[in-house]
């Protein structure tokens, strides 16, 4: 297939290496190194998408990261469906499928255009004043119809199967932007041997050496130098050189967001790469060449396809041979126009016109464009265009009042080049107006950056090159590299630049636009101020200017302008919108990078988690841990397998994986000192190979954590936390001996991970593990209950604790983790002799409810004291400090009409209450009603034959044998109140 | 992400290795028993909050494990100093900080 | 008497080779957590046999047995022959605390050209030669997980983790080990 439009002397593309593609269906080629938007052109397709508010007609307007109406789906697989593509820099690839976006039925008949008759309707503020009434409206009518009609492109539907990574990188110098500046700021860095990141967004460097056509450096075409530059700093070992890479953000103290792309230009993608890569530099220096972006003119109906602006036309004739119209008019305020219609003059285009906004328009370019026989209009304006689906014709008025039409199938336009300031200002620089110029430019900076090149405000080759080379010896000199030798290069170009214009051109009519993406016109940003909108903030949230996902790079300064010339006020003073990251849309894979599926969070399993999942264990998520949570025998559901194992506990034994049960070793002389400091409890008199259970407090006299601790050794105690408290009670401990008890000689080692722990409860306890423990006596008088020994346990080194949360005889078994699987199989088959199971989290929660052990974190909440969970005695009366010691003597603390941890019992022995239900005095009282507490716990308890359930009520241990109500959606549910021991309340069996 | 200068590692680490702890020179009374409402009021729950420059706590938890006390601008998020436990404020005249 | 229980290390065979880089489990070693002040180091030192490095993240090395600076009072020891580490320190008078982690930490071996770039998928660090020299050794974290890295040559590291962390550092470092581009 021909492609038309292609000009086989112009360009830098190899025309024997065709590549195929479809644009909404329909078959196309193009050449290997071109764009999608680049290769639509060739075929003379500017037609690719509808605007997002008045669904008009919309054609390319850029050839490159700034674009605002070239958006379009690009299509892989079913799962690789990305929405809001920019054509313009989705680079070509053999198969590349492309649809067109916020059109329907077809891009050339598009039903809601119809909206674009209603344009007046739709006027700005027009959704927030027309929809705020009645509010259910919003969410059930306007909502859902505003999202189907107004929609940017389509999610896919199924997971991302790409896989994105992340790099954290360090350099003495990051350069962003690969253009003439960047490459000789790189080139000067890295001489003096400092290292340099440079990061490009093009899949080559070059910059607008792409097309500017007359520069020469160092003797030769701007774009040949530019590739032996790329090539040069490639060779390097001190130079990284990142294509396709787009700094997106500039951070505190000079680190940056950048994003790699690998294989969306890839035809196959090679199956390791990562589709994107974030790479977060941290970098002693950073030098921005980001050049400028070129504005469109604002004048009516200046959206039609085939508008575009003048060096996107030149990139797409003098890099990609594409000549964007068969006969091309040119509507400028500014020089750098000229040239783009020089270069297709001269490759044979018809250039019928440039209108110049400008009286007096001089200068060789000037000359050289009407030497070609272009007509030049100075002082005349673009009053309309005509054609819907491309451009037709344009209508022309001069000053002096004549009017004539120029026919012409695209029309190229330039207001001028505004300084791509985005990352200077995110990095909290502050811009500086340049009244002559009427450009922001990088004034105060606040980091250790500097800025080279058009992004500086400096124009023409040869300042911009010398600018660079000092930036960048600067940079590496004072990032601490060495001083490089002083490079010289000689660069010249024909290209002339002028200031420009800023805001609309005058010229009557509706439809002149200055945000393409969000269809906002000037006559929307007047309406703005009109209506009391006097910052740019606010008439930028009005109108939604720059507000899409473009961010207004072409469009923010027209806005500005046209909102300060109705405020009669100078630019500066209506303010500057913030720029914030990302300077281009960024996926959500990158930012997530490797976090996703199994490596979203770490997930912690014990060592004895393989073989609880050999027999069918059911998992809870605890934190980061997984849990065994009841292990289900065939036919059985989590009920029966709970009822089960909490009977065979009680009746014969079960044995508990409680590996993830925080363990600190507390060692040093004054550990018993330190314990006293963090726990209520006394630990001086505690002998060695006896155990406590203790409680720790915060300052503020609330319970933080608990635990059993065991004496090893007079200087030497082995804590245990709660699974869940294990990391913050390890800090606490550091906090205190750190900053208020230094004098303390104690340190705390977390062993969490150091034991696993198997537990083995129930009347048969000892006898199952009798034949394994080797130099442990484990008789009733030898290791009585709440007892530590050391030991061998299958040969291994163990630390046996005989200790109970069940309230049955109980030992727990610490081996060395590796060792943890093997002895939990030896406990096992011992313990089938004598009838055990293995029990799960769920059953080990209503064995320890059954004797009213409250776990921290689910009956305490923060705000519970001792004396509220019942647990006075564990707080020492007579010690001189303890932390939380003044905490629990506050007023609030000590008074009446505290919540009280109580049991309940169900006046319907079956009911079980639900966790968290509120509990009322009165349930027929009206509502609002008083709540005196909550329940915290609740379980159907099988060995007590009915249900039971803690819960914190006010006042209520006074309560004890009161009927309170737990009002619930199918009525309310009566319980008595009774003491929090529901099981063998006088605690026979821990002995027995 | 912030680079922080741990005095007992002596370098800058990323922010990534530490945690913040709250407000710095808050000493715990030694007699913290027998204080009264008033005092336990302002030694546990008033902060100051300032708006310029702020002493704070940090510990470098995923590095050396050390607590250490920060001087952060708290308007330009700059760290202005960093310096070990137990030592007095540091002298920020000359640091650029604003009030 | 029992049967000597048969010990199953975290990460049993799992491996990763990519081109210029290699990750696999170290071998079971003996680890302690040593703890203790200035003037405990001489007499300490002398029973390791090594001295024990009093620079912020570095390391000194002696054999099979390397003594890890993590924090002013804090050592990670490592011998990979399993000497009874604890009960060497018990001999040692001085002021102290000695904890056997031998099965808490699992050790990665990271090696190969790539190998600094791979763990700097998930460390934050600047980990080239000259901020993080061979002997380097640092407590630090790798995506949601802290880790002790210790450079043990040019291109070769050692990662220490929590045992329960282990599968998540390998497998995230396998990730980013696959990346060919
Ligand atoms: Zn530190």
């Amino acid at each position: 297939m021909t492609q038309p439009f292609r000009i086989p002397a112009a360009g830098r593309l190899d025309p024997q290496k065709v590549v195929r593609f479809t644009f909404d269906g329909k078959s196309y080629t193009g050449l290997e190194g071109d764009t999608l938007a680049s290769a639509l052109l060739a075929h003379g397709v500017h037609l690719v998408g509808r605007s997002f508010k008045y669904h008009r007609p919309r054609g390319i307007l850029s050839a490159g990261a700034e674009e605002p109406n070239a958006l379009v789906g690009i299509r892989r697989d079913e799962a690789r469906r990305t929405p809001n593509v920019r054509a313009t820099v989705q680079e070509l690839y053999d198969g590349l499928t492309a649809v067109s976006q916020n059109r329907w039925p077809s891009l050339a008949f598009d039903v809601g255009a119809a909206s674009s008759l209603a344009a007046p309707l739709l006027s700005a503020g027009f959704y927030y004043k027309t929809f705020m009434w009645p509010k259910a409206a919003w969410e059930r009518l306007y909502e859902p119809a505003i999202r189907r009609a107004a929609g940017l492109g389509v999610a896919p539907h199924r997971p991302d199967p790409d896989r994105y990574s992340n790099r954290f990188a360090h350099c003495d110098v990051l350069i962003i932007g690969g253009g003439v500046a960047g490459l000789s700021a790189a080139l000067a860095a890295s001489d003096a041997g400092a290292r340099v990141i440079l990061a490009d967004e093009q899949a080559v460097p070059g910059g607008t050496l792409r097309f500017e056509a007359g520069a020469v450096i160092d003797g030769m075409p701007g774009w040949e130098w530019a590739l032996a530059a790329a090539a040069e700093l490639r060779s390097r070992p001190n130079v990284r050189l990142l294509n396709r890479t787009t700094g997106f953000g500039y951070y505190a103290q000079n680190m940056l967001g950048l994003v790699e792309r690998l294989t969306d230009h890839l035809a196959t993608p090679v199956p390791d790469a990562p589709r994107e890569r974030l790479w977060q530099v941290r970098a002693k220096r950073v030098v921005l060449a980001t050049g400028a972006i070129e504005r469109h003119m604002v004048f009516p109906d200046n959206d039609r396809p085939g508008i575009m602006l003048a060096s996107a036309a030149r990139a797409y004739l003098n890099h990609f041979g594409v000549a964007v119209g068969s006969r091309i008019a040119v509507y400028t305020a500014e020089d750098s126009a000229y040239a783009a219609a020089i270069d297709l003059r001269k490759r044979g285009v018809e250039v019928p016109a440039i209108i110049d906004l400008r009286q007096d328009p001089r200068g060789p370019h000037v000359e050289e464009a009407r030497s070609l026989g272009i007509e030049v209009l100075a002082g005349c304006m673009v009053v309309a265009t005509e054609g819907w689906l491309r451009l037709r014709r344009v209508c022309i008025a001069s000053g002096e009042g004549w009017r004539r039409d120029i026919e012409a199938d695209a029309l190229l336009t330039c207001s001028g080049w505004t300084p791509a300031v985005h990352l200077f200002s995110q990095s909290r620089g502050r811009l500086a107006f340049d009244p002559e110029t009427q450009r922001f430019l990088p004034g105060q900076y606040a980091q250790d950056a500097a800025s080279v090149g058009a992004c500086n405000g400096t124009t023409g080759l040869a300042p911009t090159v010398a600018e660079a080379l000092k930036a960048g010896a600067d940079a590496a000199r004072e990032a601490g590299a060495g001083a490089g030798g002083a490079r010289n290069i000689d660069a010249h170009s024909g290209d002339a630049w002028s200031a420009g214009f800023l805001g609309d051109a005058p010229a009557a009519g509706r439809m002149a636009f200055v945000d393409f993406q969000n269809d906002v016109t000037a006559k929307d940003i007047r309406q703005a101020v009109r209506e009391g909108m006097r910052s740019i903030e606010h008439v930028k949230r009005f109108t939604t200017t720059g507000m899409a996902t473009d961010q207004g790079k072409t469009s923010n300064p027209h806005g500005l302008a046209i909102a300060a010339r109705m405020l009669g006020k100078p630019i500066p003073e209506v303010g500057l919108t913030t720029f914030r990251p990302p300077y281009t849309p960024v996926t959500f894979g990158a930012l997530a990078g490797h976090s996703r599926g199994k490596l979203f969070e770490p997930t912690r399993r014990t060592p004895i988690h393989p073989w609880a999942e050999s027999q069918g264990a059911v998992f809870e998520d605890v934190g980061q841990w997984k849990r065994a949570w009841y292990f289900p025998r065939s036919g059985e559901d989590m009920h029966a397998a709970v009822a089960r194992e909490c009977r065979t506990v009680r009746e014969a034994a079960g044995i508990f994986d409680a590996s993830t049960l925080g363990k600190i070793e507390v060692v040093g002389p004054d550990a018993a000192r330190f314990l006293d400091l963090i726990y209520t409890n006394s630990w001086a008199k505690l002998g060695v190979g006896r155990c406590r259970y203790g409680i720790m407090l915060r300052e503020d006299g609330f319970i933080y954590d608990d635990g059993v601790v065991g004496r090893l050794a007079e200087d030497r105690f082995h804590v245990t936390t709660t699974t869940g408290g294990a990391a913050r009670v390890l800090h606490h401990m550091e906090d205190y001996l750190q900053t208020e008890f230094p004098e303390l000689k104690v340190w705390p080692t977390s062993v969490t991970e150091q034991w696993a722990v198997i537990a083995v409860q129930g009347p048969r306890s000892r006898d199952i593990i009798a034949p394994l423990v080797e130099g442990v006596d484990i008789s009733d008088t030898a290791m009585p209950h709440m007892s530590v020994r050391e030991g061998r346990v299958c040969g291994v080194p163990a630390r046996l604790f005989r200790v109970s949360f069940t309230g049955e005889r109980g030992f727990e078994i610490n081996v060395p983790a590796d060792y943890g699987r093997a002895v939990w199989e030896a406990v096992w088959a011992e313990g089938q002799k004598h009838g055990a199971c293995a029990y799960g989290t769920e059953a080990m929660h209503v064995l320890r409810a059954e004797k009213g052990f409250i776990i921290v974190g689910q009956d305490t909440d923060g705000t519970v004291t001792p004396g509220d969970a019942g647990l006075s005695w564990a707080v020492a009366k007579n010690k001189p400090d303890f932390v939380g010691i003044r905490g629990l003597r506050r007023p609030d603390l000590v008074g009446s009409g505290r919540k009280q941890l109580v049991g309940l019992k169900t006046t319907d022995r079956r009911k079980v209450l639900e966790e968290g239900a509120q509990i009322v005095a009165d349930p027929n009282q009206p509502v609002p009603m008083k709540m005196l507490g909550h329940v915290t716990s609740s379980y159907w308890s099988e060995n007590c034959g009915h249900s039971i359930a803690l819960a914190l009520v006010q006042d209520g241990r006074e309560r004890d044998g009161e009927r309170l109500f737990v009002p619930m959606p199918d009525g309310a549910v009566e319980v008595e109140v009774t003491a929090t021991v529901f099981f063998d309340e006088l605690g026979e069996r821990l002995h027995g | 992400m912030l680079l922080i200068y741990c005095p007992y590692c002596e370098e800058e680490r990323p922010e990534l290795e530490f945690r913040h702890a709250g407000e710095a020179h808050i000493a715990r009374p030694a007699n913290i028993a027998e204080i009264s409402d008033e005092e336990f009021e302002r030694y546990f729950f008033i902060r100051s909050n300032p708006k310029g420059i702020t002493f704070e706590r940090w510990r470098h938890v995923h590095g050396c494990g050390r607590f250490f006390n920060a001087a952060r601008d708290t308007v330009s998020d700059r760290f202005l100093a960093t310096y070990k436990a137990g030592e007095p404020k540091p002298d920020l005249s000359g640091k650029g900080a604003k009030t | 008497m029992a049967e000597i229980a048969r010990r199953e290390p975290a990460l049993e065979g799992r491996a990763c080779q990519g081109q210029g880089i290699s990750l696999s489990p170290a071998a079971p070693a003996s680890r302690l957590s040593l703890r203790a002040p200035e003037a405990s180091l001489a007499g300490l030192s002398q029973a390791l046999s090594l001295d024990l490095p009093r620079r912020p993240k570095s390391s000194a090395t002696k054999g099979p047995r390397a003594a890890l600076w993590l924090g002013p009072d804090e050592w990670l020891v490592i011998d990979e022959e399993e000497a009874d580490l604890a009960a060497i320190c018990a001999a040692v008078p001085a002021l102290h605390s000695a904890v056997d982690i031998s099965h808490r930490n699992v050790g990665i071996l990271v090696s190969g050209a790539r190998a600094e770039e791979v763990l700097n998928s998930g460390c934050p660090q600047d980990l080239s030669s000259r901020a993080f020299p061979v002997g380097a050794a640092s407590r630090t974290v790798f995506g949601k997980a802290e880790i002790v890295l210790w450079r043990t040559g040019e291109e070769a590291f050692r990662v220490e983790c929590w045992r329960s962390f282990s599968d998540y550092v390998f497998s995230f470092l396998e990730a980013a080990a696959r990346e060919t581009s």
